[in-house]
C-alpha cells in the first residue's frame, strides 16, 4: 500500500503543538503527530506574508507537516480478497455470457469481421465486470451551476449501469465534489455582469490561434493581471487547462533533459512529459528525501547509455495533489533545487486561490518567493470557477514558450468571456473591485476546511493529506464501499465523488470532499453528521488514533 | 558390512581402471575446477567514492532554462483585436474584413447564439469547476453530445472541452506501443501530437496519394505473413483529414475507404474543417462523398470553427467512442466544456439543422472567391474551388522558407492598412512533421458579398504586386 511518510525537517510549526498531549500514538518510529485535530481551540495564526528576507533566505514561517496514517495490515489483505471475489465472479458472469445463460448487454462491434481485437482483454474485463456495476456513482449530471448546492439529474438503470434513462426527477445536494475552492461558481453578481458585457463586446467564438488572430485585448490585459497577481515579470494564458502541461512542456526540456516526476503527478504532466521526449523519472510522492537521492544519482550517472552529463533536470511537482489532498514541501524543495542548480515547474492547478493568505497558492502558503520556482503553471478551472491554464514565470522564459508553445500555435485562443471571468475574480481577490469579498473568502475557505478536517478526524476517519488543504480525501480503502458511500450520501443530499482503481492504487480507494468557501456550516454539519453515521454502519472509521474529545470550534 | 565391501570394491575398480581412463577423469576434474574458480576478466568496477561523487555533482553546470528569443518575432508583437472576430474585425485599431478566422458560416455573430450563450452564463456561470465525472457532466453536456451524434448518424459522441484535445486524445486510446498508424503527411498538427502520444509506429504516406498508401499497406502485408502471430494482435489505424487545414484540398475518401476495407485498417477521420461546410447538410467529408458513416470508424471535429463555439468531439460506434469516457486523457483528466459554450455550440446545430442555405451560400462564396483569386497572375491559390480554407502564394515562389514568409507578412501588412484583415498560416517550424510551404490562409465566410469578395481579391492583387515591386 502506499503510504507517504514525510520526514520533517523542523518540527511542527506552531499553531499545531499547543494540544499536543494527546497526540503521538506511534504507529512507526520516525512519525511525528502533528495533526492539526489536536484541540478545537486552537487557532489559526495566518502566517507572516514575507517574501524574501534580507540575507536571502526565501522561505520563512511553516514548515511542511504531515503524515497519512497506515491502515492496518489485515485490512488490506482482506481488501485484496474482494478483489479476488469480484474477479471470480467477473469470470463467472463471462462464461455464462458465452455460454447464453446471461443475456449479454455489452456493446459488440458489427461489420469489422476479420479486423484485429480494438481493446486488450483485462482492461475490457475490469470495465465490463467491475467498474460497469459500481459506475452509477459517478458521472452524475447537474442541471445547475456548480455551487454550493447543486441540481443532480436523476438516473435510472434497468440493467445493472449498462444504460441509464432519465425519469425527470431532479435531487437537490449539498456539493462537496466540485472544484469551486473560492465559491466563484456564480451565477449571478458584478463579475457575470463584467462577462455578459464582454459576450456584448466580443461575443463567444474566436475561430483563430495566438499565433494568427487570437490575441484580444482582454486575454493581452488579462496576462499582465496574472503576472502581477503572482508577483512575477510575465505570464501566458492557454484556453485549456489540460492543454496548459500537455502542450508546453516540451517547450523547456528536450532529449537530453532529466525529469524529476513525482509519481502522483497529474495526467496532463505525464502527457506532456512523454511529448517533451525527455528522460523521466519519478520519486516518492512528496518524499524529498528520495528526490535528493535520485537527484544525486542521476548527476553521478547522467544519460543512460552515453554518460554524458545532464543538459538540464527539472523537477515536475504540484502544489496540491488532488487525490491525495498533500501539500508540496515547498521550502524543502527550493533548498534542493537551489544546491543542485535544477528548475522546479510547479503545477498550482488546485493551490492557486485555494491556499495562501493571499490566495496565492503554495508560495504564498508557506510565504516563498515566487521568483524562486522557474515555472508557475495553474489553472483557472477551479478557485476562477472558469476554464485555461497559465504559466509565468521570467520574462525571457514565457517570450520562449509563446514562440514555441503547440497550445498558442495550433489550439484555438481563450474566450474572451472567460478572460473576463477570471480577470474578475483576480482583481476581487486582490482587494481591487473596492470590496473585501476576496480576502473573506480566502478566510472562509480556510476556516470551513480547519473544522471539516478536524471534525472528521475527531470522529475516527482516515483522512489523507494537510490540515490546511481544502482536498480531503477520507480512505475507503475497498473499492464496493466507495459506490455504497456514495449512493447513501446521494439520497441523503450530499454529493461528492470517490476514486478507486485505476485512478489510485488497488488498496487505496476513497472518496473526496472539496470544501468551499461557500459552504455554509450547516452544509459541513450536515455532511459530517451524515459521515459519522455512515461511518458506524459501514465500519470505515479505520483510524487508531487517539482523538481528543473537546468540541471543535468553527 | 555392505559399505566396507563397496568402499573396497570402488578402490579396486580404480586400481584396475585403464590408464587413459584416470587420465581423462583427471582432466575433468581440473576442468570442473577451472569453471568454478576462474575469474574471468573484468575491468576494474567504476566505483565511485562519495568524495568523487560530490565533485561530479558540485562541477555540473547546466543549460539556461531557455535561449534567448529573439524580439522581433511575430509571437511576441501580436496583433490586438479589441472586437469581436466576425465579418468585420479591429485589429490595433483598424477596422477591418475579416478573411482570417474560422468563422465559415458566419455564427459568431448570429443573434441566437448571443441569446444561447448568455442564457447558459445566466444560468450555469463560466467554469464548469470539474472533469466530466466529478459533477462536471451538465446536462447541456448529455444533450449536445446526442444531437451531435443524431446530426452525424452515429451511435454515440463524447464531447471535449478543447478542440486541439480531441482526435489528439482519441488517438492514443486505442493505438498503442506495437500498433500501427498509417496516416497522411500533410495531416494537422493535432494528430500529430496524438500519433507522438500513441507510441505507435507511423506510416506516413503522401499527401492525398493512395497509390503510395497501397504500397504501404502492401509492405505491412508481406510483414504479416512472416509474423502472423505478431500480426494477430498488431491494431492497423488509418488516419486522414477531411479537408486538410494546411492545404485546403478533400482526401479522396472512397479510394482510402475501399482500401481500408480490403486490408482491415480502422480508419479515424478529422473533420475540423468540414464540419459545417461539406456535404449538403454540413455532415463533412462522409456526406460530400455519400458514403456510408458505418463504413468510418470515428469521426473527430472541432466545434471552435463553423459552430462559432469551443470544444471539439468524437463520434462513432458506442463500442468504439464509449471507450474514450474511461480511456481519452483530454477527457477524463480536464474539466469539461464550460456549458455556456456547449449552448452555444448547440444552437450553431440547430441553425444548421433547420436551415442549411447557409452552407450552399458558403459553398457559392468558397467557388466566386476561388475564381476571383485564381485570375490573379501574381498569386497561386491552393485548394479545392468549394474549400473555404485556400492558401494563397506568390506564383514565382521560391524555396526560402524566410524570405517567402517575409513577402507574405508584408501582403498581410499592406492589405490591413488597407481595411482588410489576413494573415499568414504559422507554424511551429521546427515541430511540424512537413512543413507546408508559407502561405496566407485565407478563410471564406458565408456573410460575404460578391462585391466585398470582389474588392477583396483587388485589394490582394494590389498587394501581392506592391510588395512583388518591392522585393
Amino acid at each position: 500500500m502506499r503510504s507517504n511518510t514525510q520526514h520533517m525537517t523542523n518540527g511542527c510549526n506552531g499553531r499545531a503543538t499547543s494540544g499536543a498531549p494527546e497526540v503521538g500514538v506511534h504507529h512507526h518510529k520516525h512519525e511525528y503527530e502533528c495533526q492539526g485535530v489536536t484541540n478545537g481551540h486552537v487557532r489559526h495564526s495566518s502566517p507572516p506574508p514575507a517574501p524574501v528576507t534580507p540575507n536571502g533566505q526565501s522561505c520563512v514561517g511553516r514548515r511542511h507537516v504531515h503524515v497519512n496514517e497506515e491502515v492496518p495490515f489485515h485490512i488490506i489483505l482482506i481488501c485484496y480478497l474482494s478483489y479476488v471475489v469480484l474477479i471470480l465472479f467477473g469470470y463467472m458472469r463471462d462464461l455464462m455470457r458465452k455460454t447464453g445463460l446471461e443475456r449479454n448487454t455489452n456493446a459488440v462491434e458489427r461489420d469489422r469481421e476479420g479486423y484485429v481485437q480494438l481493446y486488450q482483454s483485462f482492461e475490457s474485463f475490469y470495465t465490463r465486470n467491475i467498474y460497469r456495476r459500481i459506475r452509477d456513482a459517478w458521472n452524475m449530471p447537474i442541471a445547475s451551476v456548480p455551487g454550493a448546492r447543486i441540481t443532480i439529474i436523476d438516473r435510472l438503470t434497468p440493467d445493472y449501469n449498462n444504460t441509464f434513462s432519465y425519469p425527470g426527477t431532479k435531487t437537490e445536494a449539498i456539493n462537496m465534489g466540485s472544484y469551486n475552492y473560492l465559491g466563484f461558481a456564480e451565477n449571478t453578481g458584478p463579475i457575470i455582469e463584467n462577462v455578459n458585457n464582454t459576450i456584448d463586446q466580443y461575443i463567444v467564438g474566436v475561430g483563430t490561434t495566438r499565433h494568427e488572430l487570437g490575441t484580444t485585448e482582454a486575454i493581452s490585459q488579462l496576462e499582465t493581471l496574472t503576472a502581477r497577481y503572482l508577483g512575477v515579470e510575465s505570464s501566458v494564458v492557454f484556453g485549456m487547462g489540460f492543454g496548459t502541461n500537455a502542450t508546453n512542456i516540451h517547450t523547456i526540456v528536450g532529449k537530453g533533459c532529466l525529469v524529476l516526476s513525482d509519481e502522483l503527478n497529474h495526467a496532463s504532466l505525464i502527457l506532456g512529459c512523454r511529448l517533451s521526449r525527455a528522460t523521466v523519472r519519478t520519486f516518492r510522492h512528496n518524499d524529498m528525501r528520495d528526490l535528493e537521492r535520485k537527484l544525486r544519482e542521476q548527476l553521478v550517472l547522467g544519460q543512460p547509455r552515453t554518460h554524458r552529463e545532464w543538459k538540464k533536470v527539472i523537477i515536475i511537482v504540484e502544489g496540491i495533489y488532488s487525490m491525495e489532498g498533500s501539500i508540496i514541501d515547498l521550502p524543502e524543495l527550493i533548498r534542493i533545487k537551489k544546491k543542485y542548480k535544477c528548475y522546479v515547474y510547479l503545477d498550482e492547478a488546485h493551490s492557486i486561490g485555494a491556499i495562501g493568505p493571499h490566495g496565492r497558492g503554495v508560495c504564498d502558503y508557506y510565504g516563498c518567493d515566487p521568483n524562486d520556482i522557474d515555472i508557475l503553471m495553474g489553472t483557472f478551472t477551479k478557485s476562477f470557477g472558469a476554464a485555461g491554464g497559465y504559466l509565468a514565470g521570467k520574462k525571457s522564459l514565457i517570450d520562449h514558450i509563446r514562440v514555441h508553445s503547440y497550445g498558442d500555435a495550433y489550439a484555438c485562443a481563450m474566450a474572451p468571456l472567460v478572460a473576463t471571468q477570471i480577470s474578475s475574480v483576480m482583481t476581487t481577490l486582490m482587494g481591487e473591485d473596492g470590496t473585501n469579498q476576496g480576502q473573506q473568502r480566502i478566510k472562509q475557505l480556510a476556516r470551513n476546511t480547519r473544522y471539516f478536517r478536524r471534525k472528521l478526524n475527531q470522529l475516527g476517519f482516515i483522512l489523507y493529506g494537510n490540515d490546511d488543504s481544502p482536498v480531503v480525501p477520507l480512505m475507503l480503502y475497498f473499492l464496493p464501499k466507495i459506490p455504497a458511500v456514495i449512493r447513501m450520501a446521494y439520497k441523503e443530499g450530499i454529493g461528492f465523488i470517490g476514486a478507486g482503481f485505476p485512478a489510485t492504487s488497488l488498496t487505496t480507494g476513497r472518496v473526496r470532499f472539496c470544501i468551499s468557501a461557500s459552504h455554509t456550516r450547516e452544509m459541513l454539519d450536515k455532511s459530517i453528521e451524515f459521515m459519522d453515521e455512515i461511518g458506524d454502519k459501514l465500519e470505515i472509521k479505520y483510524s487508531a488514533r487517539r482523538r481528543s474529545k473537546s468540541e471543535i470550534i468553527y | 558390512m555392505d559399505l566396507k565391501w563397496e568402499l573396497k570394491e570402488m578402490f579396486d575398480s580404480l586400481v584396475s581402471a585403464p590408464k587413459y581412463h584416470l587420465a581423462l577423469e583427471g582432466c575433468l576434474v581440473m576442468c570442473v575446477l577451472w569453471l568454478i574458480f576462474h575469474k574471468s576478466y573484468r575491468p576494474e568496477a567504476s566505483k565511485l567514492t562519495e568524495k568523487e561523487k560530490e565533485e561530479l555533482i558540485n562541477e555540473w553546470t547546466p543549460e539556461p532554462l531557455v535561449p534567448d528569443t529573439p524580439a522581433d518575432h511575430y509571437a511576441l508583437n501580436p496583433r490586438i483585436v479589441t472586437s469581436k472576430l466576425g465579418k468585420r474585425i479591429v485589429i490595433d485599431g483598424t477596422d477591418c474584413l475579416n478573411l482570417s478566422t474560422h468563422n465559415y458560416l458566419g455564427f459568431v455573430e448570429n443573434d441566437k447564439c448571443i441569446e444561447s450563450a448568455i442564457k447558459g452564463l445566466r444560468k450555469y456561470g463560466v467554469g464548469s469547476c470539474g472533469p466530466r465525472g466529478f459533477y462536471g457532466t451538465v446536462d447541456i453536456h448529455l444533450e449536445l453530445e446526442s444531437r451531435l451524434a443524431q446530426f452525424m448518424g452515429v451511435e454515440e459522441a463524447v464531447l471535449y472541452s478543447y478542440g486541439f484535445s480531441a482526435i489528439s486524445s482519441a488517438i492514443p486510446a486505442y493505438s498503442k506501443v506495437g500498433d500501427v498508424i498509417f496516416v497522411d503527411e500533410g495531416v494537422n498538427f493535432a494528430i500529430q501530437q496524438g500519433l507522438i502520444a500513441s507510441r505507435s509506429k507511423i506510416k506516413f504516406f503522401k499527401h492525398n496519394d493512395v497509390e503510395d498508401l497501397h504500397r504501404l499497406l502492401l509492405e505491412q502485408a508481406d510483414l504479416d505473413r512472416k509474423n502472423p502471430k505478431k500480426a494477430k494482435v498488431t491494431r492497423r489505424f488509418l488516419v486522414v483529414e477531411g479537408l486538410y487545414i494546411n492545404y485546403g484540398d478533400i482526401c479522396p475518401l472512397p479510394q482510402l475507404l475501399e482500401l481500408k476495407k480490403k486490408y482491415k485498417v480502422r480508419m479515424f477521420i478529422d473533420d475540423t474543417c468540414a464540419l459545417g461546410v461539406l456535404g449538403a447538410n454540413g455532415r463533412g467529408v462522409v456526406e460530400h462523398f455519400g458514403v456510408s458513416v458505418n463504413d468510418i470508424d470515428m469521426i473527430c471535429a472541432t466545434l471552435e470553427n463553423a459552430m462559432a463555439a469551443y470544444g471539439g468531439f468524437c463520434c462513432g460506434t458506442s463500442f468504439i467512442v464509449d471507450h474514450q469516457r474511461l480511456s481519452g486523457l483530454g477527457y477524463c483528466f480536464s474539466a469539461s466544456l464550460p456549458p455556456l459554450q456547449a449552448a452555444v455550440a448547440l444552437t450553431s446545430l440547430e441553425t444548421i439543422e433547420k436551415d442549411n442555405s447557409v452552407i450552399e451560400t458558403l459553398r457559392q462564396n468558397c467557388q466566386t472567391m476561388h475564381s476571383f483569386l485564381e485570375n490573379i497572375p501574381s498569386v497561386k491559390v491552393f485548394g479545392e474551388p468549394i474549400s473555404p480554407v485556400k492558401h494563397l502564394r506568390f506564383s514565382n515562389s521560391t524555396n526560402d522558407y524566410k524570405h517567402e514568409t517575409k513577402k507574405l507578412e508584408a501582403v498581410v501588412d499592406y492589405a490591413q492598412e488597407r481595411g482588410y484583415a489576413l494573415t499568414v498560416a504559422r507554424y511551429l517550424e521546427e515541430s511540424e512533421h512537413l512543413l507546408p510551404e508559407p502561405s496566407i490562409r485565407l478563410i471564406v465566410n458565408a456573410l460575404l458579398s460578391d462585391e466585398e469578395m470582389r474588392q477583396s481579391a483587388q485589394l490582394i492583387t494590389q498587394s501581392f504586386e506592391s510588395v512583388l515591386s518591392l522585393y
